[in-house]
């Protein structure tokens, strides 16, 4: 009962965002242009912090921090709006030589999470091997199974986040956070391998709601990794946040055809 | 029975990929491919599990069957049981495809998507690859970055496979000693000459190439009134 008369861990985005620092490593939730936290990379925007390492399945996240010139290195398997396959601010960048690149699988990027998570220097993954993946990422290292097979494979290493940012449907002060779509990506993962989290969602409820809404197993991130919950109503847009809104296709096609500097002015004043 | 297009030959050619493949995940990219995955699910080969093009398994007629979120489908991947077939921005005659970027990958001329799941695609499961415009500019000698991994260079990859190739030309498989590329069928109306041309490297021909089978009249039918009335594959492919 206690619970609900707790402040938790509330805040808002420009006092989640005030606790990041230069040069931090940060890892963004979501896909491509579904459940980024967009509240989150506003602030982000807003604020003066820069020389990032991003890791994110990426999208306009990548995007509108790599127009703004933050990113020093991207961790990365692909940048996309979905509707629009290729993220014109993320071309641009990477045209320009803008920043350092760790490109690698999708799968290779999921390991490497999980390998952050459970406080292992790797894990071993059949992908990677013959392709170029391994040749523009030099550091890459391989493991061969110690038993009789002797397959080789690529030892991924953990993607240690200093801070993970990550946007869900619900949340309770606490930081017990819900997803209601179809697909709760990797924000879980997100946010257990890194040293801290911040939880954006559309709404904050009692904890007694959660299970109302939906079945404890849609309660994808727990507390113990959370130092902070965010109510972001729209917090989302304009990626998507199925069950609440789908993507804001005009919205997202405004930002993909006008130049940056003229976007930013009006997307991160209305954001205030 | 109207005329068969070029696009429907093309669903046919791309359908034949997962023939036989028995209770399996097949991952089409691309709209002919994905017509072409539905067809032989309602046809030749009923056992095949599809998506919605996100986190559900569905039946042809939209009936959810299971759940299948980005996490899960990588462990689809990794457990072989799929037949995905991806595009490819360059492809060369071992089968390396690339949809990284055009030039030097440290400051590339185009950036594209990415590696994506290729790496781990083409380790892991069949991969076969849809081309909807065939040039030499795709089918070159040399990718700029192995995003997908050719024959060339899976030595030791143990479920490394690349079934077919499947263009706007014709069809095409690695079955070659050095397992280099070969044209297997043209499409109706298209000649041998043509498919050379437009392609960047030497193919190996056979002294008789068939033509891409003819769809049969209940697939016409399936193509035309149920999986895709509205014609969108014309967009892909024209003529």
């Amino acid at each position: 009962m206690s619970d609900e008369t707790t402040t938790g861990k509330t805040m808002t985005a420009d006092e989640a965002v005030a606790r990041l620092r230069s040069g931090m490593t940060l890892g963004i939730g979501g896909w491509g242009s579904r459940r980024k936290p967009m509240a989150l990379v506003r602030a982000l925007l807003r604020s003066d912090v820069t020389d990032l390492t991003i890791v994110s399945y990426g999208g306009p996240d990548v995007g509108m921090l790599a127009a703004a010139g933050r990113i020093r290195k991207l961790v990365a398997a692909f940048v996309t709006l979905d509707s629009i396959p290729l993220e014109p601010h993320y071309r641009a960048a990477r045209e320009r030589g803008a920043f350092e690149l760790m490109e690698i699988d999708e799968a290779m990027f999921m390991w490497g999470l999980h390998a952050a998570a459970n406080r292992l220097p790797f894990l071993p993954v059949r992908a990677g091997i013959g392709s170029d993946v391994m040749r523009i990422n030099p550091g890459l290292r391989t493991v061969t199974s110690p038993y009789d097979d002797g397959e080789t494979f690529v030892a991924v290493p953990a993607l240690r986040l200093d801070a993970a940012l990550v946007h869900v449907n619900r949340a309770d002060r606490l930081g017990n956070g819900q997803f209601l779509g179809p697909d709760p990506y990797f924000d879980d993962l997100f946010c257990e391998a890194a040293d801290t989290a911040y939880v954006s969602c559309e709404r904050v409820v009692d904890t007694a709601e959660l299970t109302k809404e939906a079945a404890p197993q849609s309660l994808l991130v727990k507390r113990h990794v959370v130092t902070g919950v965010v109510e972001a109503p729209n917090g989302a847009h304009f990626t998507s946040c199925a069950p609440d809104y789908g993507r804001d296709e005009a919205w997202q096609k405004a930002y993909a055809t006008t130049p940056w500097p003229e976007f930013a002015a009006q997307y991160l004043k209305e954001g205030a | 029975m109207t005329t068969v297009t070029r696009a429907e030959y093309c669903v046919i050619a791309c359908a034949e990929a997962w023939r036989d493949g028995g209770e399996i995940l097949a991952s089409p990219m691309g709209l002919i491919p994905s017509v072409g995955a539905r067809l032989a699910r309602l046809t030749f080969a009923p056992d095949l599990l599809l998506t919605d093009g996100e986190a559900m398994l569905v039946r042809p007629d939209g009936t959810v069957e299971g759940w299948l979120p980005y996490r899960q489908h990588l462990a689809l991947v990794t457990g072989g049981r799929r037949h995905v077939m991806m595009g490819a921005s360059q492809i060369d005659r071992f089968g390396n495809q690339n949809i990284s970027c055009i030039g030097d990958w440290g400051q590339p001329k185009r950036q594209l998507l990415g590696v994506r799941g290729a790496p781990v695609n083409t380790l892991n499961n069949p991969t076969s690859y849809w081309v909807p415009r065939h040039s030499p500019r795709v089918f070159v000698e040399k990718v700029d970055l192995v995003c997908g991994v050719g024959y060339d260079r899976a030595a030791g990859a143990r479920f490394h496979r690349i079934p077919r190739v499947v263009s706007d030309l014709g069809v095409f498989d690695f079955a070659t000693p050095d397992h280099s590329m070969r044209l297997t069928s043209l499409h109706p109306g298209v000649s041998v000459e043509q498919v050379a041309q437009a392609t960047g490297f030497a193919l190996s021909v056979p002294e008789e190439v068939p033509y891409t089978r003819e769809p049969t009249a209940a697939e016409l039918e399936l193509i035309r009134e149920v999986l895709d009335p509205a014609g969108a594959r014309c967009r892909e492919v024209a003529v």
